[in-house]
């Protein structure tokens, strides 16, 4: 059984589908186009039913991507899902009148269809009735109400799944007029005539009613048929001159339809009523309280991030150590244990101990999603959003950028207009992900002080990490605008978005979209990172000869079981134990010196540091010794890479001292060969601003490809935020040296 | 008269939305249809864009979307 969900944006309908199947079993794209395909699956006693869940949309009219999906996949079109034998539409029983119009589209392209009236308990909170028992006849049709936030009725809809496909045809006439339907047998019987496999009625009214839309190109290329366009542009100017003029027709005779459906079925207060959510709206729409509370929300958000995850990291961190510990016990000093420790427990771990936070990150952005703030943010910002010569409607996927530019560049998806899209897409890599969370959080984290005012509540590590999350988006403003005024030249494009009732965020849909996003952080972790740490730790190990220092590791790691066999100093009185401490110390430590010096050659002496030392005079100006440079090189696929990079350099380097705990203390101690240290405000705020600017990721100059189908601004996207990142971190350090 | 044209807290009785393009298909799809009484709730900070309730449905528009729907002043209305 294989069954699509289809419903308004702001019905609940992920809450059903997540009712009705839990976790998604597939998540990926259409093929060819970037609109998001969903399917999950449940039992029942009959058997699987497999649903699809098919993108938000107001109407079958295909003039965005996701319209153009849903039409195909309904229709049996899309060549990847094979037919349908039902169709479920979530409808909002407080909006059943709007919601109805898509019902209707869908009804007539001549499938079972169920319709599902969610938010059922809001109808009685609102002072409305609906007659169900009338509805239900004069649509023909098998309803079911539900309240799928809390799971109710979702046991009934399995029930009504079941019935609908058995049910017969529902035979009701379609509300379209009769000369469109006369217009569609003419045009089918002449593809006959053309020997074209016969095509749906309903499909072909969509061609005539669907003006505008690039599907009635690709349908005439498909099947050969050059003249359609022709064919179907007289079949409009006829109907017009019949008084059904394509298209606005349609929502005509669709609203007169549902009109007569709804007369004494929906009963509503004479005036709409001001309910708790405008009450609220009053409040986050305000001059100045919207604003301010904008800002407010922003600023705990990321202070949160910074404070909540600090817990978990330190466990991951300790997890780490011992699996580093553990693997030293086992495997001897070589290349193996050099392997494991130093190249996949170091590089997988640097970039795990960020999950906490990347977790965070994802909870907030879903939930202030899911609640309804993000749609006011839109309206909020949208007059200043159309300064830049975007909208409110951008600011959605930009702020999703900020956890991960990949979904939010796939959410630009919603924005109709070509130029407002294009735009948003290449200003969204510059907004600040969470993969370069780990940068700034690590060099802010050891670099600047952990000054506090106020209790505790406003620290500057905050700040700063407030600064450098912000930065990207500043930069946007003066992009965004030159590439209005350069490439994408045009008037503004229209407006109109639903502002949805506010509502408790669903944990169940919130706990799915987190899940995801974490398994796929965890995945590139596995896969990706994992590759990456292994070649750049094989790139700084091979090929100087490393025999030398594993001796003395061996040597090293003898005394020190030699002494930890001894009792403790502080343990002890008798002078000769002291003594022979004393010397185990002293000897150990010499071993741990000389190790260093080697290390340090032998690092200077791989294949990274040949590609470092090739680019240094390229990065000094930016205050980078040739370790960073090696790091940024490294981490040009996936930037989280660079935290990866760094670890299994300092600890391949013999800089880490036997007393460090980790990175940190490695970043500190690491010097230049004078013996100043490297790493220093300018040098951390220089790394971070080159961060902040650069397109160091694979994923997102690849899914830039996608989206706007051409190499040409994906490429342009890359060359313009290395361009941009490099001059930034040379005013950054020139700046910050100056001043510091 | 047009929606653009409303003071906060007015309702004004739709009479047409002009053109053919697909603005005027969208607003129409989204309920804006002859007959809809629409109140003008509320703006945005800065003026812009407007906020619409009619129904249950809070729909926002820019002042440039909102004068395409065309109405009729709700006498009474505050």
């Amino acid at each position: 059984m294989r069954i699509a969900l289809i419903g308004n944006p702001n019905t609940g309908k992920s809450t059903i589908f997540s009712a009705l199947c839990g976790v998604p079993t597939r998540i990926g794209n259409y093929p060819g186009v970037t609109v998001e395909k969903k399917i999950g699956a449940y039992r029942d006693a009959q058997g699987e039913v497999q649903i699809i869940d098919l993108p938000g949309t107001y109407s079958l009219a295909a003039r965005t991507l996701d319209e153009q999906v849903s039409v195909d996949v309904l229709l049996g079109r899309q060549a990847d899902i094979p037919s349908l034998d039902a169709v479920i539409v979530v409808a909002d029983a407080t909006n059943l009148d709007r919601n109805l119009y898509l019902y209707s589209q869908v009804r007539d392209l001549g499938l079972p269809t169920l319709l599902v009236l969610n938010m059922w308990d809001r109808v009685a909170q609102e002072s409305i009735e609906i007659d169900l028992e009338t509805l239900k006849k004069r649509l023909n049709a098998i309803i079911v109400t539900t309240n799928a936030a809390r799971k109710m009725g979702i046991e009934y809809l399995r029930i009504a799944i079941r019935q609908a496909i058995e049910a017969e045809m529902d035979s009701t006439p379609s509300p379209l007029p009769k000369p469109l339907r006369e217009r569609a047998i003419e045009v089918q019987q002449w593809m006959a005539t053309l020997s074209v496999k016969e095509i749906p009625l309903p499909w072909i009214e969509r061609l005539i009613l669907d003006v505008g839309n690039q599907g009635l190109e690709i349908f005439a290329k498909n099947h050969n048929l050059s003249e359609l366009p022709t064919k179907i542009t007289a079949v409009r100017e006829r109907l017009a001159a019949e008084n059904c003029r394509v298209p606005t027709v349609e929502t005509k005779v669709r609203y007169q339809w549902i009109r007569e459906i709804l007369a004494d079925v929906v009963r509503r207060p004479l005036h709409e009523q001001l309910t708790w959510s405008d009450r609220i709206d009053k409040v986050v729409t305000h001059r100045w309280c919207g604003m301010l509370l904008f800002a407010l929300v922003m600023f705990v958000v990321f202070q949160a991030i910074y404070r909540w995850a600090e817990p978990a990291m330190t466990l991951i961190e300790w997890v780490q150590a011992i699996a580093g510990e553990s693997v030293c016990t086992v495997v001897p000093p070589g290349m193996l244990r050099s392997l494991l420790v130093d190249g996949i427990i170091a590089g997988v771990g640097s970039v795990m101990v960020f999950l906490p936070q990347i977790l965070l990150l994802f909870l907030f952005i879903g939930a202030l999603e899911d609640c309804g703030y993000m749609a006011r943010a839109a309206f909020v910002m949208d007059k200043l959003m159309t300064r830049l010569g975007l909208s409110g409607k951008s600011f959605v996927p930009l702020m999703s950028s900020f956890a991960c530019a990949v979904p939010g560049i796939m959410a630009t998806r919603t924005i109709e207009n070509r130029t407002e899209r294009f735009v948003t897409i290449l200003i969204a890599p510059l907004m600040s992900c969470s993969a370069r969370l780990p940068v700034y959080l690590l060099l802010i984290g050891t670099f600047v002080p952990a000054t506090t005012w106020l209790g505790g509540w406003v620290g500057l590590q905050g700040l700063t990490l407030l600064f450098m999350q912000s930065l990207g988006a500043l930069i946007a403003v003066p992009i965004a605008y030159i590439l209005r005024k350069t490439f994408f030249k045009g008037d503004m494009p229209p407006f109109v978005m639903e502002l949805p009732p506010y509502k408790w965020p669903s944990l169940q849909v919130l706990f799915f979209r987190v899940w995801e996003r974490v398994l796929a952080f965890i995945t590139r972790a596995g896969t990706l990172i994992f590759c990456t740490s292994v070649i750049v730790w094989a790139a700084s190990y091979f090929p100087a000869d490393r025999s030398k220092i594993h001796q003395l590791e061996t040597a090293r790691e003898n005394l020190e079981t030699e002494l930890s066999a001894l009792p403790k100093s502080e343990r002890t009185t008798d002078p000769a134990t002291l003594a022979q401490i004393a010397l185990l110390d002293s000897q150990i430590a010499a071993l741990a010196s000389e190790e260093r010096v080697l290390g340090g050659q032998a690092i200077e002496n791989s294949f990274m540091g040949y590609a470092g030392h090739a680019i240094e005079p390229l990065v000094r100006p930016l205050g980078w010794d040739w370790k960073i440079g090696v790091g940024v090189i490294a981490s040009f696929p996936a930037r989280e890479v660079i935290i990866a990079t760094m670890g299994t350099i300092y600890s391949l380097g013999g800089e880490v001292s036997e007393d460090d705990q980790g990175l940190r203390d490695a970043l500190v101690h690491a010097s230049w060969p004078d013996g100043k240290p490297v790493f220093n405000f300018p040098v951390a705020l220089s790394i971070m601003v080159f961060f902040a600017l650069c397109a160091q990721c694979a994923a997102t100059i690849m899914t830039i490809q996608r989206e706007t189908n051409s190499w040409k601004w994906a490429i342009f996207t890359f060359v313009y935020m290395t361009i941009l990142a490099y001059f930034g971190a040379w005013t950054a350090f020139l700046l910050a040296s100056n001043f510091t | 008269m047009n929606l653009a044209d409303l003071k906060v807290g007015q309702r004004g009785t739709i009479t047409r939305v002009n053109g053919e393009d697909s603005l005027a298909l969208r607003l129409m799809e989204m309920g804006l249809i002859e007959g809809e009484v629409v109140r003008l709730l509320g703006t945005a900070p800065m003026g812009e864009p407007l906020e619409f309730a009619y129904r249950s449905s809070r729909l926002s528009l820019r002042k440039q979307e909102a004068v395409r729907v065309e109405i009729e002043l709700v006498k009474d209305s505050t």
